[in-house]
């Protein structure tokens, strides 16, 4: 080419994918254009028409159609079309017309392909949607060091470790000369060997306990404990352990989620080192463990009140440091459930203990562990069927009220439904869950189910977890033996439906109607979750978080191959792609929200989030075959 | 077509002209472009191969001015493949003014080694030979290519164009009430290549480049074709 045509080379270079390619590469691709020139209402492609080029829109739009005469897309300047009959080597399935005059530059055949193989960012984005979405994900989090580095990295000494006849004392000589913050308590391996392990002696063990220098601080000298006091009788039982393949941000987010400061580190069943909270900090700053902390030792709702400003900013790092949505949504549920676990603990000093057990229960996305930035307060009361009505109800009101107020003035505004445990219809015994949850299995229809769906995420955050647990067994085991409940909730899954994608500053809908922003949580995150619950729910899984469920459903193998992977990419790609908008929000000095403009979405993340639609968009279609409405015994809807 | 159409070549002459022109050519360049002839005048447009040629000159008179680059593109009316494009910077044989060096985005360095057109032009009338020159405003590119071939080889150069201005002329001229206008004292419609171009919505280009001018010419054409003609149009509507 003459290197003159510079006004061909820079346009490419300024869109995905030649975004990213070399110079020469780039060359390359400008030397080989050749122009057309299309008319408004002309045809570019026609279906079945064979095809050698890769077309890229340099000025004008067209539209591309479904072999049903449906909309397929429109694009736009700088956007391509006819990559994925090229990588099929099959004649144009979708045709494409000119809707503007429009000037068409083809990149032949050869060019092509030699894109493709010299760099894997072209190659990506012209693959089509699913695969290209998982090498995107996984690109993302590849470029994050938190996420790939695995916890073995900070283990740099042997643990510390006693048997379990060794006395407080012994113990504490021990971390002394070892100059150990924690020390592990082993015992002689029972009947169940899943925890055993055998050390170099030769020797079975395995671990019963945990005793840090804090714990000698608060229950061995103040509370009075003698030197000679058997290690395990103060030690915390089944600590919480790690292993050594996790990365940082899994041992991260376990000590968020569990407000612990050590943490074992297992290889296999083996401890092979502590890893302390400072470890990690020192390895990269977190507030978000500053933060859970600092939310135990406040006093007050002021306290709270005040603290809760440095929610943003934990999570405009994670989202800097390349955490992934997944991590992003735990580390916000651990430190939402901080907030709710401290609120409950100040509400209990102000109005002594409850009279009879209960168990806070969170629902929604705190109970899914996908919190946001941007969240109301979902949540309820199971009581103890002790429960008596004139006994025991001010108490509790007042306990929600303590905790729903608090939580309102942490920035988890109230939930506009009323699902919060201050409404006496979410303050009941559990037997009364119990009813609740099986009417509304057994007997369903879509409305209802649609006010209801929230409770179908459910998890304990403070007190009797049992309660809940038992309430997630029982919608586990009711839920898969329901095609009516499960055909409704399919039903609800597909109200919310996903865009077709993007036009130039517009979102454009599947009847071609354009609109100014969408709100990616309605139109895309939510749906999907709604989704992967209804296959959940079908195979029996307790499972609350969306990716847990994914894994669920991929063992159950409800989905063709691949699906459930499919699934969770995409909706990885639109949960990345809403966080960072909120970050850019919040760097903005605006309040975030779920809202998006086309014109602030690249036209990198415009392509795959299309792709991360369309994905949505099949999987709705799918499951409402997969859970139609019984034919047999089938209820007329209200 | 329009009746307004006719030009002093009449549709026949064009191939004699050429043939004639080809019998007496000493320049054995020349003569295989003449011999290469120009299309029967009924062939469709779309049949034709046709390259789009612009020149850069130090001004607009040919007698005075020189030529300091020149553009060539082959296209057809379905492609213009940018990997056959050529480009040329020439020594203008008058002297090159400060106005006209930014104009043109050429320097004073690359013109002093450029070669004479004299020593490219056997390059450039093969990359025409056998094909129909698309050009914006005629009476540039063929006063000034007809100049410099006299000036070198003493010999004229001369040959059917298709000139985008004029198509373009044609179509406001025969709007209704364009006469009108005109008397009013109403501004006409400006025929230059970048507000052509917009009427067929076809991007704005850094103009003043040979090679870029050419491209912007075959596009202009392309899209000529495509809302006021069809690939069946005859060449000898459209030359002159």
């Amino acid at each position: 080419m003459n290197t003159e045509l510079l006004e061909i080379r820079d346009h490419l270079g300024r869109f995905a994918p030649f975004d990213r390619l070399s110079d020469e590469l780039l060359d390359a691709a400008a030397s080989e254009v050749q122009v057309s020139y299309y008319r408004a209402d002309t045809e570019i492609l026609a279906r079945d028409q064979e095809t050698h080029e890769l077309c890229y829109i340099r000025s004008g739009a067209v539209e591309m159609y479904r072999r049903s005469g449906s909309l397929y897309n429109r694009l736009g300047e700088g956007e391509i079309f006819g990559y994925s009959d090229l990588l099929r080597r099959r004649g144009v399935q979708f045709p494409v017309r000119a809707i503007e005059d429009t000037l068409i530059y083809f990149i032949p055949e050869a060019v092509f392909e030699r894109l493709c193989e010299e760099n894997d960012d072209f190659a990506d984005f012209v693959e089509e949607g699913g695969s290209a979405l998982k090498t995107t994900v996984e690109h993302q989090r590849r470029n994050s060091d938190m996420m790939t580095s695995r916890v073995r990295k900070l283990i740099r000494r042997y643990p510390t470790m006693v048997e379990p006849s060794a006395t407080l004392q012994e113990t504490a000589l021990r971390m002394r000369d070892e100059s150990a913050t924690a020390v592990l308590v082993l015992s002689f391996p029972d009947e169940d060997h899943s925890q055993q392990f055998t050390l170099a002696d030769g020797q079975h063990w395995k671990l019963a306990g945990i005793l840090t220098d804090r714990d000698f601080c608060t229950r061995v000298l103040a509370a009075g404990v003698t030197p000679d006091t058997p290690v395990t009788e103060v030690m915390s039982k089944d600590p919480i352990t790690v292993q050594s393949e996790e990365s940082l941000y899994e041992a991260m987010l376990c000590m968020l989620r569990n407000n612990v400061h050590h943490l074992p580190v297992l290889h296999r069943r083996r401890p092979i080192g502590v890893l302390h909270l400072s470890d990690i900090v020192r390895y990269e700053t977190h507030s978000s463990l500053y933060l859970v902390s600092n939310i135990y030792s406040q006093s007050n709702v002021a306290g709270l009140e005040r603290l809760s400003i440095e929610v943003r900013s934990a999570f405009v790092q994670l989202v800097s440091e390349g955490a992934d949505s997944q991590m992003i949504g735990r580390a916000l549920s651990s430190i939402g459930r901080s907030f709710t676990r401290r609120l409950i603990e100040l509400a209990q000093e102000e109005l002594g203990p409850a009279p009879i057990p209960f168990c806070f229960m969170a629902l929604g996305s705190m109970a899914r562990d996908e919190q946001a930035i941007v969240t109301d307060q979902d949540n309820a009361l199971v009581l103890s069927d002790d429960f008596v009505s004139a006994d025991h109800d001010d108490y509790f009101l007042k306990l929600a009220t303590f905790v729903s107020d608090g939580l309102a003035a942490c920035g988890y505004s109230y939930c506009k439904g009323d699902i919060m445990a201050t409404n006496q219809d979410w303050r009941q015994p559990l037997r009364v869950w119990k009813e609740y949850f099986s009417t509304w299995i057994e007997d369903p229809n879509p409305k209802r189910l649609l006010d209801s769906s929230i409770f179908f995420d459910l998890d304990g955050v403070y007190g009797e977890e049992v309660f809940v647990e038992q309430l997630q067994d029982l919608v586990a085991s009711k839920a898969s033996q329901s095609p009516l409940f499960l055909a409704a909730m399919a039903r609800n899954a597909c109200n919310r439906t996903p865009p077709l994608g993007f036009f130039r500053t517009f979102v454009m809908e599947k009847d071609g109607k354009q609109n100014n922003s969408i709100n990616l949580k309605r139109r895309g995150t939510a749906p999907f979750v709604d989704l992967v619950r209804v296959h959940a729910l079908a195979c029996g899984s307790t499972a609350q978080n969306t990716f847990n469920r994914l894994e669920a459903i991929n063992k159950a193998r409800i989905l063709p191959e691949g699906g459930s992977a499919r699934l969770g990419h995409a909706l990885e790609f639109i949960s990345m792609v809403r966080l960072r908008h909120q970050v850019m929000d919040i760097e903005a000095g605006q309040q975030p929200d779920n809202n998006i403009e086309p014109e602030s979405i690249s036209s990198r993340d415009r392509h795959y989030l299309k792709a991360a639609f369309e994905t949505l968009s099949h999987a709705q279609k799918f499951i409402k075959f997969r859970y139609p409405i019984p034919t047999k015994g089938r209820r007329t809807e209200t | 077509m329009t009746p307004f159409l006719s030009n002093k070549h009449d549709q026949t002459s064009w191939a004699d002209y050429m043939a004639s022109c080809a019998q007496v050519a000493r320049n054995p360049g020349l003569q295989r472009f003449y011999a290469a002839g120009v299309p029967d005048p009924q062939t469709p447009i779309g049949e034709v191969p046709l390259v789009a040629l612009d020149l850069e000159t130090t001004g607009l008179d040919a007698v005075r001015h020189g030529i300091v680059s020149v553009g060539a593109l082959p296209f057809t009316l379905k492609r213009i493949p940018l990997a056959r494009s050529h480009y040329w910077v020439v020594q203008p044989r008058q002297p090159l003014s400060e106005e006209s060096i930014t104009y043109h985005h050429i320097t004073h360095s690359e013109i002093e080694t450029a070669p004479d057109l004299g020593d490219i032009l056997a390059e450039l009338l093969e990359v025409l030979a056998g094909s129909l020159v698309v050009v914006h405003y005629r009476n540039i590119e063929r006063p000034f290519l007809n100049r410099a071939t006299r000036t070198r080889m003493g010999e004229n150069l001369l040959f059917p164009m298709i000139d985008t201005m004029q198509l373009e002329a044609r179509v406001h001229r025969k709007r209704r009430w364009a006469w009108l206008k005109r008397l009013s004292g109403r501004p006409s419609v400006s025929l230059r290549l970048a507000e052509s171009r917009e009427r067929y919505h076809l991007p704005f280009y850094t103009g003043h480049h040979a090679l870029l001018d050419a491209l912007a010419t075959a596009e202009l054409f392309q899209a000529q074709i495509a809302r006021h003609y069809s690939p069946q149009t005859p060449v000898s509507d459209l030359w002159c």
